[in-house]
């Protein structure tokens, strides 16, 4: 109990591992809502030639085109312009019959504002849609990008904390010789390694709350699955990752080396695990390895959870490999586990 | 094969030998504490001293060699042991966010019969600091916190290896009046140290260490008595001038003589014979001196007369 509180204390009078377990995620997710906001598609610039014939009548048909910025310029600045990529298309009128358009074919943006230029012309020049068409926008909850991202975000920050907060805890004390010292007394070594899963716990609420408090009221992620559940795959992914940043302590002896090992095991998840964009990006071979490491499992359950309203039956696979990972860490770390 | 006779050991160890690799750090070394005591273990820096104790607290083990420590032997009782035993490590570093009473309260929390924090706190002299961060504390206090870590576990037997390493001198005497204060109460204390002014002071016996062996065993007293010397007399001369060991050993009363680093030192039985028929030895050979000194003999000199080498060149 002492120890546990220990590890409350330490944590708190360090100011830096506060702002990164809680405000850092927090700041990450508050910029990519602001990113990924809805709001009208952005405007692409034009330039359109002056002074050459037909140059008029073309800036009245661009002009007032949903979707384009139009700049009139004379030839050598607009060249310039589209050089600096400052305009994505030059349109160089040709009498009021023809028209040359310049762009860089590899720009998408290029490409669609030749496109939206091309069709103005050809309708100011009086061509008729021969298809009626209608259009309805997709921006409904659930399926924009920051949905994807925050139980991806709350996955990783489960991930990062409990690998850190342990790997740096246990070898920081072994470094210093506290670890020594502390099996000099009579103090339980099980307890003194439970202190800090424990520690991590109470952490992990707060992780929770903050992270699915910022999700669902502010920017408006659907919670559409049992709370409880997620929970769930909190605490057991936050098991899971204790077992592995005890791995990651077990027998490093200064922090620089603790830091690196945590970085190597951290740094293919963050990858691969479907944090910021979708694991199934990744070729079909790479996919057993994918799925079973912990972070997609974490990712792909809370994922299923809050979007989709899974219950424990369709994300019972997940919960199976952080499970494994859990009963495989554990032993192994304290099989390894080097006290001095 | 009886036993009867012998008084109890607070701590007893047979021919150990504890090797890292090619190094042989300790070699086949004997202790006996007897409960009350205050023992000392002088040696230079790479004597084994730190191994011996560390063994003797069941953090180290050897390659041969038996301990028993209150009765007990690490390898069947190590948690009744831990209970009994204050440690202060040589290096230890304390979390820097905890307070001096923070601190405390978690050593305080693995004992089963605890001293009160207060009362620790009060002993090491450390009120004023009670709310302070490890951070905060100079050297001497850190010590005296890690001192009061040993001692919050109301040990029987006390282990401190290297107490006053690199302290300054106020805060070597606080900690020797700790320790003082602790034997005072009839408990153990089992101390290394290259200091002999340390060992003097402290220690009830003494077992100069070098190369992982016990040299030479007593109390500080019989050690120095031992060199059969009352006086140690230093002295260099002018010129770059060198007189012969030979020379100085037929003197009046000197007994052993030894030359180290432009300064001879001669053991002498009488200073009041000794002191003018050196003189007058350097005289007729025309030396002239630069310096003359003498003291009576400590730890140090026993130390040099039993390796030729003084303690702090290790």
């Amino acid at each position: 109990m002492q120890l546990t509180l220990v590890r409350l204390r330490e944590f708190f009078r360090e100011p830096e591992a506060v702002f990164w377990t809680f405000g850092f995620p927090l700041v990450l997710a508050g910029g990519l809502a602001v990113a990924f906001r809805n709001k009208p598609p952005e405007a692409v610039p034009v330039g359109v030639v002056t002074g050459v014939p037909g140059s008029d009548r073309a800036r009245t048909s661009l002009t007032g085109t949903a979707g384009l910025i139009v700049d009139a310029l004379p030839l050598d600045s607009a060249v310039r312009a589209l050089r600096t990529g400052s305009i994505a298309v030059l349109v160089v009128p040709q009498g009021d019959s023809a028209v040359e358009y310049r762009f860089d074919r590899d720009r998408a943006e290029a490409r669609t504002a030749r496109l939206l230029v091309d069709e103005a012309l050809q309708r100011g020049a009086g061509r008729t849609d021969p298809v009626q068409r209608r259009e309805s926008q997709l921006s409904e909850p659930g399926s924009r990008y920051i949905d994807f991202f925050i139980p991806g975000l709350l996955g990783m920050n489960l991930m990062g904390s409990s690998v850190w907060s342990i790997a740096f805890g246990v070898v920081n004390a072994r470094s210093k010789k506290l670890l020594k010292r502390l099996t000099a007394t009579p103090m339980s070594r099980a307890e003194y390694l439970l202190s800090f899963v424990l520690s991590r716990l109470i952490f992990l609420a707060a992780e929770v709350v903050a992270i699915l408090g910022l999700g669902v009221f502010v920017l408006g992620v659907p919670m559409r699955g049992s709370l409880m559940l997620m929970a769930g795959i909190a605490l057991l992914a936050s098991f899971a990752f204790s077992g592995i940043g005890l791995l990651v302590a077990s027998r490093a002896r200064t922090v620089e080396a603790a830091s690196g090992l945590a970085n190597l095991v951290l740094f293919p998840m963050w990858i691969f695990s479907g944090v910021f964009f979708a694991s199934t990006r990744f070729p079909d071979a790479f996919r057993p390895f994918i799925q079973a490491l912990p972070l997609t499992a974490t990712n792909d359950s809370l994922r299923a959870v809050m979007l989709q309203g899974a219950g424990i039956g369709a994300v019972w696979p997940q919960l199976a490999v952080l499970t494994a990972w859990l009963l495989i860490s554990f032993p192994l770390a304290l099989r390894l586990f080097r006290w001095r | 094969m009886s036993s009867v006779a012998s008084p109890p050991r607070a701590l007893e160890v047979r021919g150990l030998v504890k090797r890292y690799g090619d190094v042989t750090a300790v070699d086949g070394l004997d202790l006996e504490i007897f409960p009350g005591e205050c023992f000392g273990l002088l040696g230079p820096n790479g004597a084994g001293k730190t191994t011996t104790i560390e063994i003797c607290e069941g953090l180290t083990t050897p390659d041969s060699g038996q301990v028993t420590v209150l009765g007990r032997r690490w390898d069947r009782d190590e948690q009744a042991l831990r209970e009994r035993l204050g440690i202060a490590l040589q290096e230890t570093q304390l979390s820097d966010k905890l307070s001096v009473q923070e601190t405390l309260e978690l050593f305080r929390s693995f004992y089963s019969d605890p001293r009160s924090v207060d009362e620790v706190i009060d002993l090491v002299s450390l009120d004023e600091k009670r709310t302070a961060r490890v951070v905060a504390l100079s050297g001497g206090q850190k010590q005296r916190l890690a001192v009061a870590c040993a001692l919050v576990g109301n040990p029987e037997l006390l282990f401190l290896d290297e107490p006053t390493t690199g302290l300054d001198p106020q805060s070597r005497r606080q900690l020797w009046d700790m320790v003082e204060q602790f034997k005072a109460t009839g408990r153990t204390v089992l101390l290394t140290t290259h200091y002999m002014d340390e060992a003097e002071r402290l220690a009830d016996r003494v077992a100069v260490v070098d190369h992982g062996r016990v040299i030479a065993l007593g109390t500080p007293r019989e050690l120095i008595d031992s060199l059969g010397a009352e006086h140690v007399v230093a002295f260099s001369l002018g010129h770059d001038a060198t007189v012969s060991l030979d020379t100085l050993r037929a003197v009046e009363g000197v007994r052993a003589a030894r030359l180290d680093a432009g300064t001879y030192e001669l053991q002498v039985t009488a200073v009041h014979q000794a002191l003018p028929a050196l003189l007058g030895t350097l005289q007729r050979s025309g030396l002239e001196l630069a310096e003359l000194r003498t003291h009576s003999p400590t730890l140090e000199d026993v130390f040099v007369s039993l390796t030729g080498r003084a303690l702090r060149d290790g």
